[in-house]
Formats: C-alpha cells, structure tokens, sequence
C-alpha cells in the first residue's frame, strides 16, 4: 500500500513536471521561430514627440506615428502639428528625412453669439456637454450653426489651452494652443476652425443661413450682404451660402489695410487678435 | 442533432456565464465602455474559450483521467490556458498584425479570466466527450459576447443620461448589469444543464 502511493506521487511529479517542459519548450520555439524585429529608432522619435496624443497627425497617436514615421518613407517628418518646426527638424534628422515647414496655426471659434446677442429657442437643463445638448433638437439657440457654450472642446483640449468665459463662448490662449485640431473635430457644429497664426482678419460667424434668418437668430451674425466681398481689392473674400469666408493666405501675403473691417454692418468680420473672446476684439486691445 | 443545439441555445442564453452564474465579471465590466472594445473582447473570448477548452478536454481524457491525476484539473487548466494565450499573442502577432491590434490588450487579460478556466471545468465535471465540450464552449463564449455587446450598447446610450452624481460610473453600471440579469434569470430552468 505504502509502495503504491509513493509510485503514485512521483507519476504525478512526473507528469506535471513534462507537461510543464513542454507548455514551456512549445513557448521558447514560439518565441524564438516568430519574434518580429522593432526598429529601437521608433522608441526614439517617439519620445522627441510632446505626445499629447491628439491625433492631429492623422495617426491614432504619437507612437502610431512614430511607428509610420520610421516604416514608412512616405509618411512626412512634419506632421506632428503641435510640435511645430523644432519637433519636425528633430523627427527629420532622426528618420533621414528632410523636413517641409510646418506652418503655424491657431484655433479659431467662429462665433460671436455670447449669451446677449444669440436668441435662445428653447431652455436646455441637461448634461453640460454640446454633443449631448445637439443631440436635443440642435441646441439650445436659434442659430443652428452657433457655438453652443457647453465646453465640451474645453474638456477635449489635450493642452489646456480653452477655458470658457462667461460670455459662453470658449477663449483660446494662444500660448498653449498647438493647432492641433482636437476641438475641430469634438466640436459638434464644427464652429472651431484652424487659422494660420498672422491671419489679419477673421469672420466671427458660422452660420449659413440667409440674412433675416440669421439677423434674427443673432446680433453678431454675418447676414450674407457681400459689402465685403466686393470691398476686398485682393478677392481674399468668397461667400459660402450666405457666409463670407476669408482666404487667410492672400491676406497674408497681400493685405495692409483690411477695408473689409470698416465697411462690414453687423461686424462679424473683425481683426485677428488671438486670446480674446470673439465680438470683443476692439475693446479689448484698447484695454 | 437536437441535442446540441439545446446545449447551445443553453449555453448562450439559460446559463449565461456573466449575466446568470457572474463569471468573468471584472472584463464585463472593464470592456463594456465602448461598443467596438466590446465587440473585439466578447470574439477574443469566444473563440480562445472554444480551442482552449478543446485542448483541456484533451489533456483531461488522455493525461490526467488515465493516472488517476483528476484532481489536479485546475492547476491543470490554468497552466494549459495561460500557455495557450501566450503562444496565440506571439503568433498573432507574427502573422496577424491587423488581429493583434484588435485583440492585443484583451488577450492577456483573458488568460487569468474566470470563464476560460470555469468552462473547462464544468466540461470536465458533467464528463461532455469530445464534440459537446467544444459546443458548450463556443456557446458559451457567444453567450459572454451577447452579454458584454448588450452592455455596452446600453452603456454607451448612459453617457448621455442623466445619472446622479454618486451613481456615476461604475454605480449606474452595476444597476444596468442587475437589470439585464434579472432579464436572463426569465430562462432559467428552460434547459437544465
């Protein structure tokens, strides 16, 4: 009897001892006959990025491109849209690729309807969130192009560049703001755009309806009267249904004096100035 | 034929592992966020449930039932499925990379989850030969994926819901996970296992 449970216990070592060689020895081949090779340069370009993970590159994040970057020849070294030139030489001397420029932007809220000059349509008591409070109706304004205030592009900015004003409408401080289009994207009336940095002039408007529908809905509305388009001496303005839009680039190059500024009714065309809640420009580079 | 499909229709639905016998519950309630995570973990776990329990079965009736070792299933099974994970995440990787970045995160996770080792289990107790054990596996890996695909699809809807403040989260989820289990226990007893 006694013979027998010690036979029984070293069959028992004996089989638990194999099973594991072999669970191991199946492993090692594994790992030896499939291992793939990573390039280390991708750990390296990776960590030049300022991985704030906002995919501006078009990659789902800095590592995703650092591991384009190296791979794949044709994926630029600039793309890294918050890195700016420093970031793009960097990944351009690291991968052996020589590095376009990356032009500098900034976001851009195009919409002066704050609390006063936006009519309301209805009340809304939900979740402060604008993709939520779109869902209901398109907002609560009656202007369904209209930022709707609810700061869901200050919560989605990777850098902490937005905060809200009291006006409702988010402010950019241009210090921290990389152009990295997040807030272009999560906003859900797509009223953020990117401008280049040194753009004269900019429309405070997003809304494409015609211009009593527009005047009504907002006093700080574009109405569509295409005074401005017909001022510019350069044809740096078009109208999009109803909306003047400015080509940044040929103000840049070709504009001194913004006569479009001046001749507009409603002001929705204003300077540029960056970090200032749009409709307040003038008053506040007095101040 | 009409024997296996009860054991399927049974295993997906009357004796749901997640949502009537709570296995695998802390994957339920980390993947269910979003609907596509979910969708990639409720496959990872349905088809590594189905050839891990494949090979247990094997293991069971070749190397442990003949020396008398059956009491040693569990250590068994756990040895076996880790090892099985690990050797699908290299090869996966190796030969499915598009795969690997659907399932990649959810592989490892699965190796120490509950219903992979519990189905091998209960396969082995209620002595299934060969054929059903794999049916009652992939049945029940379908059923982990109904449940956490539901939950997700719920849960995604949540975001948008007005949840007190001290419910938010994990709280309301738990609630939500009741619910749908209380839904479920309306088929127990349909088919007895």
């Amino acid at each position: 009897m006694e013979h027998g449970i010690v036979q029984h216990s070293l069959i028992i070592v004996a089989i638990m001892t194999s099973l594991g060689i072999i669970f191991g020895l199946v492993l090692a081949y594994a790992n030896k006959k499939m291992a793939i090779e990573v390039n280390p340069l991708i750990h390296v370009v990776e960590d030049v990025l300022p991985k704030g993970q906002c995919g501006a590159c078009g990659f789902a994040g800095c590592m995703a491109y650092a591991e384009a970057v190296v791979n794949n020849p044709d994926v630029a070294p600039n793309l890294c849209i918050p890195g700016k030139a420093a970031v793009a030489k960097l990944v351009g001397d690291l991968t052996g690729k020589s590095a376009a420029e990356v032009e500098p932007r900034i976001a851009q809220v195009r919409c002066a309807g704050n609390h006063t000059k936006a009519v309301k349509s209805n009340e809304y008591h939900g979740v402060e969130d604008c993709v939520a409070a779109n869902l209901l109706f398109g907002g609560h304004k009656s202007c369904k192009y209209g930022c709707l205030g609810l700061g869901t592009c200050v919560k989605g900015c990777p850098f902490n560049a937005m905060t809200m004003s009291e006006d409702g409408l988010p402010i950019i401080d241009p210090d921290k703001c990389t152009g990295c289009g997040k807030c272009e994207t999560i906003c859900p009336k797509k009223v953020i755009a990117m401008m280049p940095i040194g753009a004269s002039v900019r429309v405070n408007c997003n809304s494409h309806d015609k211009g009593p529908v527009a005047k009504k809905a907002c006093g700080a509305a574009c109405i569509g009267c295409t005074l401005c388009m017909k001022e510019c001496p350069h044809g740096a303005i078009k109208m999009d249904n109803s909306l003047a839009v400015v080509d940044a680039k040929v103000c840049m190059e070709k504009c001194n004096d913004p006569v479009c500024l001046a001749k507009c009714p409603t002001k929705a065309i204003r300077k540029a100035v960056l970090g200032v809640v749009p409709g307040n420009e003038e008053t506040e580079t007095v101040a | 034929m009409m024997e296996y499909f009860t054991l399927f229709m049974g295993a997906v639905i009357v004796n749901n592992f997640v949502l009537t016998r709570f296995l695998g519950l802390c994957i339920f309630f980390g993947v269910s966020k979003s609907l596509s995570a979910s969708v990639g973990m409720g496959m990872a776990v349905a088809s590594i449930l189905t050839v891990s329990s494949a090979l247990a079965w094997v293991v069971y009736n070749f190397v442990l039932v003949p020396y008398d070792l059956v009491f040693l299933k569990i250590v068994v099974f756990v040895v076996l499925i880790a090892c099985f994970v690990q050797f699908l995440e290299i090869a996966i990787k190796r030969y499915a990379p598009a795969l690997y970045e659907m399932w990649g995160i959810y592989l490892v996770l699965i190796a120490t989850n509950c219903v992979v080792l519990g189905v091998p289990l209960i396969n082995a107790s209620a002595n299934f030969d060969f054929i059903k054990s794999v049916i009652n596996a992939f049945g029940s890996g379908a059923g982990f994926a109904l449940a956490i695909i539901l939950m997700a699809s719920l849960r995604e809807k949540l975001q948008y819901a007005d949840v007190p403040k001290t419910l938010e989260g994990l709280g309301i989820a738990f609630i939500l996970a009741g619910m749908l289990a209380l839904s479920f226990l309306g088929f127990s007893g349909m088919i007895p296992l």
